[in-house]
């Protein structure tokens, strides 16, 4: 068992003194704004909580959050297994693991915005790789400038190549800790495949994917920088995600109340299905 | 075995073609670009990376980069280190209740921060320069780095530390010289997380920057609206931006695995 | 249940081995007869585990074959080896209840769930878990981990043998012996063919009627507890086992006889003719002190209650005798004396005196 030490604060203290710097002061500008109504000249007066109700009610926001769900939804059912699939097929040792897990690596060390210009210059309908091939190989009419359709399976796929590796990495990582025996002895016990990955692979996973569930869940649910620099939020509104709309309140009109209050309900939002997933998938270790 | 190895390979070629597209574009003349398609660069110029190079706007967005990503993983993963060790060796009031509000603030989303940052960061007369964007940058880095080491420092049992206190070792000189290089791995790969999303991140960064600590992503970005077009230039730029993340990974290759496994939820 | 044969065996874990010093298991010839309690005894490193996985099916030999009952199974897989292994960690699924566990090795056989249930009691029973088979395996301690996983081998009762790779090495001492006894009493019952692989002598001579010692990827020798202790067959086997190990003497041969430190030493038996580097080896509790023999200093005494471990120096070699009652005190001069019918004479390694029958 750990010691009871109180003097331990002081360890934690430089931490604490930063991050409550960066993340409270913040946070209370915010709620400040939240309650109250400008009309410019820095002249401020106190609504209550009229925002969070427009915020609420707002179709917009409806719509906003719709998508982001469906976003966020998409992503996960996507990403995990297939970051699962790829992780449980990757060599465990030699040569190839560094060159696999670099290359893998890579996407995810690439600036969000150069992520999104990436992806545009690739998929530009008559010069970018993906879009001359889908556009004049395979005959498949594709411009994410007109298309929703072709904006929303753009920005998946991207997200896809973008964080898949992320799963994978920890999955891989699951996978190594488990030690041979436990393969040796599934042999002989007669398992077969899929029975190695109920019983074994997957438990010794669970950890891992229950950080990756997480880490992706609260990453795509906040996405920003590679959507918007890719399609900007169109064409017209569909794939204006929360944070793209959020945004656009708040720099592009300068409302700052109701971005405010905006942004509270959806940090409020994260919290609250960050817990659930937490709670859900670790549900089963308490008995 | 060799069946299952198509997996990777397919995955691996998946990842690599957006980026080949991007090297191959920044190798072509604007003319070519625009010209039509080709497969490979159907003459080599090296125009877009001689722009970079000669252009002091373009080359101090790395240099600004490359300084406020060191200064903020020197400063996250120095203060991590003594709380990491509190958390995985000593219990004390409010001790989970605090690694638990450490990590949600991984998931405030950095559009929300935006514009209390610049606020907050205008009113210290912070407002462009490195350090607010490394200071910014430890609001979701700190935590992060502290869960990483936390996770590498459990995996170190206590016995050590009793042995050494034992010995006669004063605490700092005990954390230094047994600790530290018993843990260095673990150090590497949160420096690596740390570098990795500070380099990353684009919006705080360029929220709380305007001319002298701009980085690198941002550079771009006003190239691709107000310079109209210019994408063999966009496409240089962003395959530099590339190579750092590349270097970096090199070097922390074996720890990656070993560094996502550990960290408890 | 069967008797295996492993026949002209080796194994290299190198594509292209050059010499024996590239093998992991030197050419083998071996035959475990059905129902016997086996132990595989040595240092880390002597090719055991390596010898155990081969017979599991884990391992494919680089040369030679195995056969279980005169069928050859080197081919064959783990699964279709009927085998069950026993690990040095505890191999248990997680996830599953203690039945579950059980239950596994038959399900995936497709066994009936009427014949699984009847099976899994009665393996349970004897494994004394009947009372844990509801709880979650994630949950047990790690002596009752290892029964479990003991239980999974035992639960098919067409298992031809079940080995043991240091199963005691998590185990608490105090829980030690109770799991080995466990072991034995179950061997008793089951007369399932059991190779127990450990580098623990106590572990092993408890264990096995069978002791099979290995150095180096060889097969040093192979007898019953008693043969190992009172006639080893090889230098080894006299250090490795017994506590403190048998005395090892340099020695000198002219004409057939035995000379230690100057003085000729009366051996168990004639020398076989030959040559080579000559050793005289004695267990401590065949050296006495007395009178008269050769002069040896007292350098260290360690008393151990119901006797003492004299440890002396004649000329430059340590001699080690167990002398009841009285001890000698340090640097004392005494002279030591061996017992002729347990001396024998070693060359190079292994055993070069012949046992006079009808002492």
């Amino acid at each position: 068992m750990r010691k009871v030490n109180q003097k331990a604060w002081f360890f934690v203290l430089p931490v604490l003194i930063l991050v409550a710097f960066n993340a409270l002061v913040p946070m209370m500008t915010v709620v400040n704004y939240s309650v109250q109504e400008t009309f410019g000249n820095n002249q401020f007066f106190w609504h209550g909580l009229g925002w969070f109700q427009d915020i609420l009610r707002s179709e917009r926001f409806h719509a906003a959050l719709g998508r982001q769900f469906l976003f966020t939804f998409l992503i996960l059912i996507i990403e995990v297994p297939l970051g699962v699939i790829i992780a449980l097929s990757m060599p465990r040792k030699g040569f190839w693991v560094p060159v696999c897990l670099v290359t893998m690596a890579l996407p995810m060390l690439i600036p969000w915005n150069v992520v999104g210009a990436m992806w545009n210059i690739f998929t530009l309908p008559d010069i970018g790789l993906l879009g001359y091939f889908m556009n004049h190989v395979l005959g498949i009419d594709y411009n994410m400038t007109r298309s929703p359709l072709a904006a929303w399976v753009t920005i998946i796929t991207m997200d896809v190549w973008h964080w898949t590796s992320l799963v994978v990495l920890l999955c891989y990582a699951g996978l190594v800790s488990i030690p041979d025996a436990y393969y040796q002895a599934a042999k002989i016990d007669g398992a077969s495949n899929w029975a190695v990955f109920r019983y074994i692979q997957l438990p010794k996973m669970k950890q891992v994917l229950t950080i990756a569930v997480l880490l992706r869940f609260m990453d795509s649910f906040n996405i920003y920088t590679e959507p918007f620099v890719l399609t900007g939020g169109g064409p017209g509104n569909s794939t204006t995600l929360l944070s793209i709309d959020l945004v656009k309140i708040a720099l592009g009109q300068f409302d700052l109340g109701p971005a405010a209050a905006m942004s509270l309900i959806y940090f409020a939002i994260t919290l609250f299905v960050s817990w659930l997933f937490y709670t859900l998938m670790t549900r089963h270790d308490v008995k | 075995m060799q069946k299952r190895s198509i997996i990777p390979i397919l995955y691996i070629i998946f990842l690599m073609l957006p980026i080949y597209w991007l090297v191959a574009m920044s190798f072509k003349t604007t003319q070519e670009i625009l010209g039509g398609f080709s497969l490979f660069p159907q003459k080599w110029t090296l125009a877009s990376y001689r722009t970079i190079f000669t252009d002091p706007t373009w080359y101090w967005g790395y240099i600004n980069s490359i300084i406020y990503v060191t200064i903020n993983t020197v400063i996250s993963v120095t203060v991590a280190l003594p709380a990491a060790y509190a958390f995985s060796r000593y219990r004390f009031l409010g001790d989970k209740q605090l690694f638990f509000w450490l990590l949600t603030n991984r998931m405030a989303p950095a559009a929300v921060f935006a514009l209390p940052f610049f606020q907050l960061y205008s009113a210290m007369e912070l407002f462009d320069t490195h350090i607010a964007v490394a200071l910014a940058h430890c609001l979701f880095n700190i935590p992060l780095a502290v869960w990483i080491l936390e996770g590498f420092m459990g995996g170190v049992p206590k016995e050590l530390d009793e042995t050494a206190f034992v010995d006669g070792y004063s605490f700092p000189r005990f954390f230094t010289q047994i600790f530290l290089p018993t843990i260095k791995a673990g150090v590497g790969v949160a420096a690596f997380f740390c570098f990795m999303f500070s380099w990353v991140e684009l919006l705080l960064a360029k929220t709380l920057t305007a001319v002298y600590a701009k980085p690198i992503a941002a550079t771009m970005t006003r190239t691709a609206s107000s310079a109209g077009y210019e994408l063999g230039l966009l496409a240089a730029a962003g395959t530099l931006t590339i190579i750092p993340g590349a270097i970096v990974i090199w070097f922390v290759r074996n720890y990656i695995a070993k560094g996502f496994a550990l960290g408890r939820v | 249940m069967a008797k295996i044969t492993l026949d002209r065996l080796r194994h290299s874990y190198m594509s292209d081995p050059k010499g024996p010093q590239d093998y992991a298991l030197k050419e083998l010839d071996l035959d475990w007869q059905d129902g016997g309690a086996y132990a595989l005894l040595g240092p880390s490193g002597c090719g055991k585990s390596t010898l155990l996985n081969i017979i599991s099916g884990l391992l494919h030999p680089s040369e030679g074959r195995i056969l279980f009952d005169g069928k050859d199974v080197t081919g064959l897989p783990p699964d279709q080896r009927n085998i069950a292994q026993v690990f040095q960690f505890p191999v248990i699924y997680d996830t599953m209840s203690v039945y579950d566990n059980l239950a596994f090795p038959l399900r995936n056989r497709g066994v009936d769930e009427g014949r699984v249930k009847a099976r899994v009691e009665e393996i349970a029973a004897m494994l004394d878990v009947t009372e844990m088979l509801g709880t979650r395996a994630a949950h047990l301690s790690p002596d009752n981990k290892q029964k479990i996983s003991m239980g999974r081998g035992l639960v098919r009762d067409d298992v031809n043998v079940i080995m043991f790779d240091e199963p005691l090495t998590v185990i608490d001492p105090h829980l030690k012996w109770k799991l080995r006894s466990k072991l034995k009493e179950l061997h008793q019952k089951v007369k399932v063919t059991m190779i127990y692989v450990t580098h623990d002598q106590t572990e092993a001579l408890t264990f096995a009627d069978q002791v099979v010692v290995m150095q180096e990827g060889e097969v040093v020798q192979i007898g019953t507890p008693v043969d190992l202790f009172e006639r080893p067959a090889h230098t080894f086997v006299g250090h490795f086992i017994g506590s403190p190990g048998m005395n090892v003497l340099p020695a000198e041969l002219r004409d057939g006889a035995a000379f230690f430190a100057g003085q000729q030493i009366a051996l168990e038996g004639a020398v076989a003719p030959g040559a080579g580097r000559h050793e005289i080896g004695v267990r401590p509790e065949y050296v006495t002190l007395g009178p008269s023999g050769i002069a040896a200093k007292v350098r260290k005494v360690m008393d151990l209650g119901r006797h003492s471990v004299v440890e002396a120096v004649a000329g430059d070699t340590k001699v080690s005798a167990i002398v009841e009652g009285a001890a000698p005190g340090q640097g004392e001069s005494v002279h030591l004396t061996f017992r002729p019918d347990q001396t024998r004479l070693y060359r190079d390694g292994w055993i070069a005196t012949k046992q006079e029958r009808a002492a």
